[in-house]
């Protein structure tokens, strides 16, 4: 047990973990370039996933807290669902019964857009 | 352990005299911040209530010129009532209640010597004082202090030439911010203070339910206000940096800031009041002379109002065009948060069934929040349903209804903190008369300020008009004599704070020596000398049982010190 | 001076980290705040994607380049804390330090770029989200590098070593900050 924490805590682990987190990064950059959108989600966002999964365990240590400070950290991420689920419906609505949002269009022609 | 710690406690600090600076401005000792914390609350507080007299008397006079402000403008009045609310909120209510009882209450009633981090709470009070200043300084900048309500709605608030405040709202969304930041500080003291340092002994279910409510409402207030920090970082680009984030005429859309701002604004409620019914609780079970009923249903309904009141945010948002299927979820889930809350008051009640009471001034504020809060809870179901409250949405019914809330909290509730630990906090005992007198004035006027405004609400008095003259359905004979009621009443209200100063004043130089304990109360800050010293404990307390041991049938005293072994 | 109260440890972990924790969680939900009101945007504005064409890749990924070796360095120092070594510990948080300082300046570069080319924050809604979510972000990072000088400069004399371990944990939230607003601002187009 005290060598396993021992390992954690060396400075080769903690090498290794960020080689693994540069190795991710490129796989990130990398899958865009295959240009299917379900493989760009799942390499950026699942990815991102993964990456801050392995800074939250192995840089914070979260793991070796108490486990109340994990489930603090989630509530504060549930709070933040929930304020997407309450918003997100109006948010995301450009027209009712008597109105809409008729600057919500595309633009034809917009200067943040046009220079490729 | 304990005579371990004093010891090097008193190593430490010693006693040395302190300059006035250190002592009374420079200080870290928590007692110290309370007072700070709690006299720049009581200033904006009367400010707050000469802003409240300025625009109810050019309600109750429309144009006469108000004395000690003069004529008000349309301007002014706007500017006038959008910060008498933001002051009566977050420079009244949050401060005395959350920040002066959370720094003088914690650590004295979890029996340590300070708060855990006494630099990072003194950095908490400058920053508000800051925060304060910053807010006062809006008045005197070109256009004025800001017009557009405390809820500060785009795009009104986000464009100058909507507002024609250019200066005046930016820096109250600054001061706002800086606040925050201030009672952000404050909370994580509070709560890692209430976590890790607590006396030897003291169990989860030991702690005085005020602290615990402290803690919650601080812990809410952390989890609410980060989407409005952002929402307030996004108001300012807008004002000053020309993006769109919530106009519509720039692809942005205003219901958004709505959501941020409530979905901070609704738990934001329960952040003021549990502090106050927590210090009811305090208050009900010393002069009832009874064990709390039922304390961990009162700490789980508290815990299950805080769930609850992330739920129930655009419930403010009906008549905003909000999502209709969304409108439903939000009624039922308002309607369910009057259970916790009236369980609460259940027990309560049930705390004062069969007990000794003895009804002097603070017992008096106490049942007086129960009663008038309840009333603010009542009228709340009329406009948590989404079908009534397009009805009464901006009237004065919604404005009575949540003068009945913030008022018991703020007001009631910190006046009852106040008398109960004032012999704690000054070593003398309060003039018990003159408090009587101050509580029956007070109470009488508040409700006669506020009933006339429910009358004048449902029958349609819109709010946010500066004068009824030129309405003719709402200039009305009947109406104009409710309103000159509600702004005499105000005034003998303001007048009757008077008898308060009064008596702490006369209390402090001629009150009787308060002693240790006077009410014969069993939680840890009455172990303490009164006032407390540097360090609060002669000797650090342990403690060996629940705070509310009142009339335990083996005992011969009414009353069961938490720190007596058994 | 310090207080008797902070150290005590009833909840099971030291007062400094838990607080550490507690400031975490008040920041979890201010970036929750912009993500969230940037993703309901963007979800429905689907040719912001075309805006996002112009954020640059390369110039994002060596920012996360840099981000992730300084939290490398931070977690270091905090090994080195942990034996005891001030010296080594204060030396690995100037290298962190380094890295916030690398981060801000291709942020300041980029930026400069991207606003030469008419990219300003009022351009549109995308623009705004951008600079205002990268905004708020990189003031952490500055915040981060202010409070690391303090903490390396009482632990090059072997004083408060635990605070290197506090600063660190706050340092690798900003990072996973980053890891998320990367692909969130510049590999969704």
């Amino acid at each position: 047990m005290a060598d396993h924490a021992h390992e954690e805590h060396s400075e080769q682990h903690y090498i290794r973990i960020w080689a693994i987190l540069l190795a991710l990064l490129v796989v990130s950059i990398l899958g865009p370039m295959l240009e299917i959108q379900a493989v760009t989600l799942v390499t950026a966002f699942g990815i991102a996933l993964v990456k801050a999964y392995l800074v939250v365990k192995h840089f914070m240590h979260l793991n070796v807290q108490p486990q109340y400070v994990t489930y603090l950290l989630a509530t504060a991420l549930v709070f933040m669902l929930l304020l997407f689920a309450g918003t997100a419906p109006d948010v995301m609505k450009w027209e009712g019964q008597h109105w809409s949002k008729p600057a919500n269009e595309r633009p034809a022609s917009d200067a943040g857009g046009s220079h490729h | 352990m304990a005579t371990a710690e004093v010891t090097e406690h008193h190593d430490d600090h010693g006693h040395h005299d302190e300059g006035f600076v250190k002592k009374y401005l420079w200080s870290t000792d928590h007692k110290m911040i309370c007072f700070q914390y709690m006299f720049t609350g009581i200033a904006m507080g009367l400010l707050g209530g000469f802003m409240a007299y300025a625009f109810r008397m050019q309600l109750a006079f429309p144009g006469a010129s108000v004395p000690g402000w003069g004529g008000v403008t349309p301007a002014d009045y706007n500017s006038l009532v959008t910060n008498h609310g933001t002051i009566m909120i977050f420079w009244v209510a949050m401060p005395v209640l959350i920040a002066a009882f959370g720094n003088y209450l914690i650590p004295l009633m979890t029996g340590c010597d300070d708060m855990v981090f006494p630099k990072v709470n003194r950095l908490s009070f400058q920053i508000f004082l800051l925060s304060a200043i910053v807010l006062l300084a809006s008045f005197f900048v070109e256009g004025g202090g800001f017009g557009g309500a405390w809820t500060a709605y785009p795009p009104l608030s986000s464009k100058p030439e909507y507002s024609l405040t250019p200066l005046g709202s930016s820096l109250w969304l600054v001061a706002v911010g800086l606040e925050f930041i201030a009672f952000l500080l404050g909370g994580i003291n509070f709560v890692t203070t209430t976590m890790n340092a607590r006396a030897k002994g003291m169990r989860l279910y030991d702690i005085p339910i005020v602290v615990w409510f402290i803690v919650i409402a601080s812990i809410l207030f952390m989890a609410s206000v980060g989407p409005l920090v952002a929402g307030a970082i996004m108001l300012l680009f807008n004002q000053n940096l020309g993006t769109g984030f919530f106009d519509p005429d720039k692809g942005g859309d205003p219901v958004l800031w709505q959501h941020l701002f409530w979905f901070f604004g609704h738990p934001e409620v329960y952040v003021v009041l549990l502090p106050a019914i927590g210090i009811t609780a305090e208050i009900i079970t010393t002069f009832a002379r009874k064990k709390l009923f039922a304390y961990k249903t009162v700490l789980n309904t508290a815990i299950a109002t805080g769930v609850l009141s992330f739920t129930v945010w655009a419930h403010h948002q009906f008549v905003a065009g909000i999502d209709p299927r969304m409108a439903n979820v939000f009624t039922i889930s308002t309607l369910l948060i009057s259970v916790p809350v009236a369980e609460m008051i259940f027990v309560y009640i049930a705390t004062l069934y069969g007990g000794k009471i003895t009804l002097n001034t603070p017992m008096l504020w106490a049942l007086s929040f129960i009663f008038e809060f309840m009333i603010g809870g009542v009228t709340g179901i009329f406009l948590g349903a989404s079908g009534s409250d397009i009805y009464f949405h901006d009237t004065y019914f919604v404005l009575a209804h949540f003068h009945y809330t913030f008022f018991p909290i703020a007001i009631i509730g910190s006046f009852a903190g106040i008398t109960y630990w004032f012999p704690k906090m000054t070593g003398k005992m309060m003039n018990d008369t003159l408090g009587k007198l101050h509580f029956w004035i007070t109470i009488i006027t508040f409700n006669l300020i506020f009933i006339p405004l429910f009358v004048l609400g449902a029958a349609g008095q819109h709010r946010r008009i500066y004068n009824y003259e030129h309405f003719p359905d709402l200039a009305g004979g009947w109406m104009q004599d409710l309103r000159v009621l509600a702004t005499v009443a105000l005034l003998v209200m303001l007048a009757a704070q008077v008898i308060f100063f009064f008596n702490v004043f006369i209390s402090l130089r001629n009150g009787k020596k308060a002693g240790n304990n006077p009410w014969k109360a069993n939680s840890l800050e009455w172990v303490a000398p009164s006032p407390p010293g540097h360090g609060n404990f002669a000797e650090l307390p342990n403690c060996y049982r629940g705070p509310y041991e009142y009339s335990h049938p083996d005992r011969e005293d009414d009353y069961w010190p938490q720190n007596e072994p058994a | 001076m310090r207080p008797i109260a902070n150290t005590r440890s009833a909840a099971g972990i030291p007062t400094g980290r838990l607080a550490v924790w507690w400031v975490l969680a008040s920041e979890i939900v201010i970036f929750g705040g912009i993500l969230a009101s940037y993703i309901m945007n963007r979800l429905s504005h689907d040719w912001w994607a075309d805006y996002a064409a112009n954020t640059s890749t390369p110039i994002g990924a060596f920012n996360t380049f840099v981000l992730l070796t300084s939290s490398l360095s931070a977690v270091l120092a905090h090994a080195a804390a942990e034996r005891g070594d001030g010296k080594l510990a204060a030396r690995r948080l100037l290298y962190t330090i380094a890295g916030g300082g690398v981060f801000l300046c291709v942020k300041a570069y980029e930026w400069t770029m991207e606003i030469s080319h008419g990219f300003t924050i009022s351009a549109n809604g995308f623009w705004s989200f951008y600079y205002t979510a990268a905004g708020v972000h990189a003031s952490h990072v500055i915040a981060g590098m202010i409070l690391m000088a303090f903490v390396a400069r009482d632990a090059a004399k072997n004083a408060e070593l635990h605070r290197v371990e506090l600063v660190g944990i706050y340092w690798h939230f900003v990072d996973v900050v980053w890891i998320f607003l990367f692909p969130l601002l510049y590999i969704a187009k």
